[in-house]
């Protein structure tokens, strides 16, 4: 990029001549523009990989089949299927990020007095890395091998004991299945993102509240839980993100349906199209990006506050 | 006094470890299935055929064309991605620290914006600019390259912005100007060698994004390794869960291998309190967000 060729210190003779400014002027700009040329390539990529894609969704969302502004992709969403897979979405988001949340604080709570470069606790974070963002498909998968029809679990529990736990149906493939194979996920994800909150937690804080006499109660209610709360929080909404936006599990474990939203739109995507609504999925999307642009904004107001103690 | 913090701190150890052994078996559990999945035959008896031929590779090819193409494709896509990422981001990020310092927040925020945009809405919108890209550059599933440099685009920046923060780029970049370099050796020989960790785990996390990447495969009727493990299941349970577990593992040993590669040069600024934001994507993104307004 860098190789656009203006040269700063070129031509040194040229400003003693009395006509100076104008040129000046002209190769003060020429050097500007060679320094934006410096970000072009960049820019150029982004835009047409990241923002016209941005503005196809936010505009298609408006438009009708032949292009015409209309409000109907909207109003489609109103319709009893988008609206359930919406609150399923929201709910499922919801439930595994704050089971997610609670566990996952646990978790690393337990793991905060680790060495902070020991090979615990280094081999756990990779290990959460790797649950919490390269899961996808291969959890799905681990789950059928666990608890599907013919897995692990399964077969031990109905030959060794006698338990059949599909014996209320199979729920690994619709809602509860996704729920728990979610909160597999979400735990580690909360390991992540908390950890680093646990570890801006000073032993002087707690030496503090005990020679003033305050008991364990105490410091946790008086000072660790008011201290850690926005942080917790934040780390819940970005939980939540994160389950709201999640495709993949979902689409390798539920193959009949489609309960939540990325399910519908997968199906706005690849199965034929009803007149008129060509448009619908993006209208979907569209819905889900403020959604979690919502989550994202509250997410940054917290972690602002959270920074200021625990940074 | 003594004796009640003694009594505190074992509680405390008890509690501690109830809460990793019972969650420790909770994601134990569904690993060691796989494995078990993978090994168990119906009538009770055990083999490792299903390991001998992932690990053959000329039979493993024969035998599942379709895994043998995703996995080559998913490689691919992984080498192809760390290259575009760094010329696009490195060249761009260490020339707005030293030309354009007004941009910082706005590369910042463009950055940052895929995290925002969940990839099932970016399919979406990216559905009409890859027929473009079929129509100039063919339907290979390698052209997925350009969307996923998107994908990765926030924790790449955030390692290398890290590694730019520590190093003072203006001041070594105007001694090697003032001594005569031209600005391809400044990157070169002078930047990059001192961005070196960074650039390593910008490169980890989009390996290990790359290889887990199913949405926007699988939407634009491209092939990768996880859309081949996806198909697979449907035809060789057993298959694809070893393949999945493999994956599983692959990624451990990379993000592991990352969590030494960023220790050696000692990085300043509290971007990265004990490496951990090099370990993994998501903390870097949650940083990312903390910092951005």
């Amino acid at each position: 990029m860098s190789v656009v060729g203006h040269q700063p210190d070129a031509k040194p003779a040229e400003s003693g001549s009395a006509p100076a400014p104008a040129p000046a002027i002209r190769r003060f700009r020429w050097r500007r523009a060679g320094v934006l040329l410096g970000v072009a390539p960049f820019l150029a990529f982004v835009t047409i990989f990241l923002i016209i894609p941005t503005l196809v969704v936010v505009i298609g969302a408006f438009a009708s089949d032949d292009g015409q502004p209309t409000m109907s992709n909207l109003r489609t969403l109103t319709n009893g299927y988008i609206l359930d897979a919406f609150g399923r979405s929201i709910v499922l988001s919801a439930v595994t990020a704050v089971a997610g949340a609670i566990l996952g604080a646990l978790l690393a709570y337990a793991l905060v007095t680790a060495k902070p470069n020991g090979l615990l606790r280094r081999a756990v974070t990779s290990a959460c890395g790797v649950l919490a963002q390269f899961g996808g498909v291969t959890l799905a998968f681990a789950f059928i091998a666990t608890i599907g029809l013919s897995g692990f679990v399964t077969v031990f529990l109905q030959d060794q004991l006698g338990i059949n736990i599909y014996s209320g149906g199979v729920w690994l493939f619709d809602l509860p299945g996704l729920a728990l194979v979610y909160t597999y996920f979400q735990i580690p994800l909360m390991v992540i993102v908390f950890l680093p909150a646990l570890d801006g937690i000073r032993p002087q804080w707690r030496e503090a509240t005990s020679s003033l006499g305050g008991s364990t109660w105490q410091y946790w209610r008086r000072v660790a839980m008011p201290l850690l709360a926005p942080a917790f929080l934040g780390s819940t909404l970005l939980l939540f993100a994160n389950a709201f936006s999640a495709y993949a599990t979902a689409a390798a474990l539920v193959s009949q349906g489609s309960p939540i939203i990325p399910l519908q739109i997968r199906s706005a995507l690849t199965s034929e199209v009803v007149l008129g609504q060509q448009n619908v999925g993006k209208a979907m999307a569209l819905g889900m990006v403020i959604v979690v642009a919502i989550v994202m904004g509250m997410y940054a107001l917290l972690q602002r506050r959270t920074s200021r103690w625990l940074g | 006094m003594a004796g009640l913090i003694a009594r505190a701190a074992r509680r405390q150890r008890v509690m501690r470890w109830i809460v990793v052994l019972v969650l420790g078996v909770f994601f134990l559990l569904p690993l060691v299935a796989m494995v078990m999945f993978t090994i168990r035959e119906p009538n009770g008896h055990y083999t490792f055929s299903t390991w001998r031929l992932l690990a053959n590779w000329k039979q493993l090819g024969q035998t599942y064309p379709d895994l043998w193409a995703g996995m080559k494709s998913s490689a691919g896509l992984a080498v192809f991605t760390v290259l575009i990422m760094l010329v696009m981001l490195v060249p761009t990020a260490v020339w707005v620290r030293l030309r354009l310092p007004k941009m910082r927040r706005f590369l910042e925020f463009v950055c940052l914006l895929p995290l925002t945009i969940p990839a099932i809405v970016l399919v979406v919108g990216l559905a009409p600019v890859y027929a473009w890209v079929t129509y100039f550059l063919g339907g290979s599933a390698l052209t997925l390259t350009f969307a996923y440099t998107i994908l990765v685009l926030p924790y790449a920046y955030r390692a290398i912005d890290a590694g730019l923060s520590a190093i003072d780029v203006r001041t070594l970049a105007e001694a090697a100007r003032s001594l005569g370099a031209g600005w391809a050796t400044v990157m070169w020989r002078v930047v990059l060698p001192n961005i070196r960790s960074a650039v390593l785990s910008a490169s980890f996390l989009t390996v290990a994004l790359v290889l887990g990447e199913f949405t926007i495969a699988s939407l634009l009727n491209r092939e990768n390794l996880q859309v081949a493990i996806d198909l697979l299941g449907k035809s060789s349970a057993t298959m694809s869960v070893a393949v999945s577990f493999a994956a599983l593992v692959l990624a451990f040993a990379l993000l592991f291998l990352l969590s030494f590669a960023g220790r050696r040069r000692g990085r300043r600024g509290a971007t990265t309190p004990d490496q951990l934001g090099a370990v993994s994507p998501s903390l870097i993104a949650s940083e990312a967000i903390g910092e951005r307004s």
